[in-house]
């Protein structure tokens, strides 16, 4: 493994299944009486969230906890940054006070990558989500749970096709993804509106289409994403009723799915928009479940990247 | 791999001997433990899994029950994570009903510094409370870092600290299945 989770791109095929393995065995830690292992113990793990995230915060804090690292939660709002303090010195600040992992979310593309390439600090880098570029364990955490329904909790994910709906131009979720679903053997399939796909689409070699109802019958999983209401600065669809009907995922179109297959959602999800509440809390919906496996393999990545020799000889496994 | 591909290796123990070593092992449990009621025998990955399974087979045989077995992967209790890249982790298969309450026997291949065994022991500690833990291993070969022994014993065999002990066993090791001591670089 390298040492810094900055893009999904950092995996191998090899890589990825050894975190998928791993995880398969923390996530029985869950079920135990005494949900903590001792093995990173006297480690810290610094939380670095520059934007706001409930799931993806607190799975990085269970996840530690759980390995008993010391966990240090850093929100951008109430902190010096406020107050104008560049990324450097933040990071400066974090590697005096020791921090051994940063778990780091920015709402710019490439911060992570400056944190683990920039020598500013000695610690490893776990990209949480920045920008609309990548969320590497998000990704895993998806093939994960659609590993485990689909493939026996074993090996990669050859032969599976997965859709990945909606705002595939500002979503880092469908990114990492696109790149992880490919390194581990499955095909995917991005389905937006044109305006809603990023230029350079035929580059992400995966397919793609306009037509949802074309797509549906055909894919094993279907990973519906949310709306960025917040990143939606031009007129990228009419209205949302519009985008509800023809991109949204209701109990209509999931008849049409294979009876095997899977609906996940990285959430949070708007409800009557890109998916309604019917086929949210349906038996093909994992969404719930996608919360608890992404304890699981994000222990298995802190444990992987911080359990072992830091870089001296680990580079090698 | 290959079982005599070292020109200083030698081989102690034959198939026939590990089974015999193993049969007088699970009748010492047996005798110990004044039966086989409430005993639950848990495998140390990765040689110690097939080890604990044919001791129960044995004990079941004699017993005409069925005594639970699992595995017990020690990986994230050991004192040398940090010295070594991460490893891959083995499953830990604990049998229904637990281990609270009963007589846990821990069964690997080799006792040498008792590091294997002192991180079980913090294991299990995380995952219930056993009445008593015995070790059970088919090779002890001394040198012990700590104060840990073992209950019942394969075999006794005083090596030096250059030698390196290697358990091959049927289910693990494409059905070679011998005890080989080999000295040099290791």
């Amino acid at each position: 493994m390298k040492k810094h989770l900055v893009s999904a791109h950092d995996l191998t095929a090899e890589d990825a299944v050894l975190v998928l393995d791993t995880a398969k065995e923390l996530a029985q830690v869950s079920d135990r009486p005494v949900k903590k292992l001792p093995t990173l113990r006297g480690r810290t793990v610094v939380n670095l969230f520059f934007e706001d995230s409930t799931r993806t915060r607190i799975s990085f804090e269970a996840a530690s906890k759980r390995l008993s690292a010391d966990v240090i939660n850093f929100s951008a709002k109430g902190s010096s940054v406020s107050k104008g303090e560049s990324l450097k010195d933040t990071a400066q600040t974090l590697q005096s006070m020791g921090a051994d992992a940063v778990v780091i979310r920015h709402g710019s593309s490439g911060a992570p990558y400056l944190l683990a390439t920039k020598n500013w600090i000695d610690a490893i880098v776990i990209n949480a989500g920045d920008g609309t570029h990548e969320h590497p364990t998000q990704a895993l955490l998806d093939a994960y749970t659609i590993r485990k329904h689909l493939k026996n909790n074993e090996g990669d994910l050859k032969g599976l096709k997965i859709a990945i709906v909606g705002d595939i131009l500002h979503s880092r979720v469908a990114r990492s993804n696109a790149i992880l679903l490919k390194t581990l053997g499955a095909t995917p399939i991005m389905v937006a509106p044109p305006t809603l796909l990023p230029v350079g689409i035929d580059s992400w070699n995966g397919q793609y289409s306009y037509d949802l109802d074309e797509v549906l019958p055909k894919v094993d999983a279907v990973m519906m994403l949310r709306v960025q209401q917040e990143r939606m600065n031009a007129a990228y669809f009419p209205t949302t009723r519009e985008y509800s009907r023809n991109f949204g995922l209701n109990a209509q179109r999931l008849k049409t799915m294979q009876k095997h297959a899977l609906v996940l959602h990285p959430g949070p999800m708007n409800r009557g928009m890109e998916i309604t509440a019917e086929v949210a809390d349906s038996t093909n919906s994992v969404v719930i479940e996608q919360v608890a496996n992404g304890v699981s393999v994000r222990m298995a990545v802190l444990y992987l990247l911080l359990g072992g020799t830091n870089n001296e000889s680990g580079d090698n496994n | 791999m290959s079982a005599n591909s070292r020109n200083s290796a030698r081989v102690v123990l034959e198939s026939t001997d590990i089974s015999r070593a193993l049969t007088r092992i699970a009748h010492e449990i047996l005798e110990n433990n004044k039966g086989s009621k409430n005993i639950v025998i848990l495998g140390i990955p990765s040689r110690g899994v097939p080890l604990a399974n044919r001791i129960a087979e044995k004990i079941s045989e004699f017993e005409k029950t069925n005594i639970p077995v699992g595995s017990l992967d020690i990986t994230m209790y050991r004192d040398d994570l940090r010295l070594k890249p991460p490893r891959a982790l083995a499953p830990t298969k604990i049998p229904e009903g637990g281990i609270d309450h009963k007589v846990v026997i821990l069964v690997d291949d080799v006792l040498f510094s008792g590091r294997t065994i002192r991180a079980a022991l913090d294991a299990l500690n995380d995952i219930g409370r056993p009445a008593m833990v015995q070790v059970a291993v088919l090779i002890d070969r001394g040198h012990r870092e700590l104060p840990i022994r073992a209950d019942y014993v394969g075999k006794n065999i005083p090596t030096s600290m250059n030698e390196s002990v290697q358990v091959f066993l049927a289910d693990t090791d494409e059905n070679q299945e011998a005890v080989i001591i080999s000295t040099g670089d290791q």
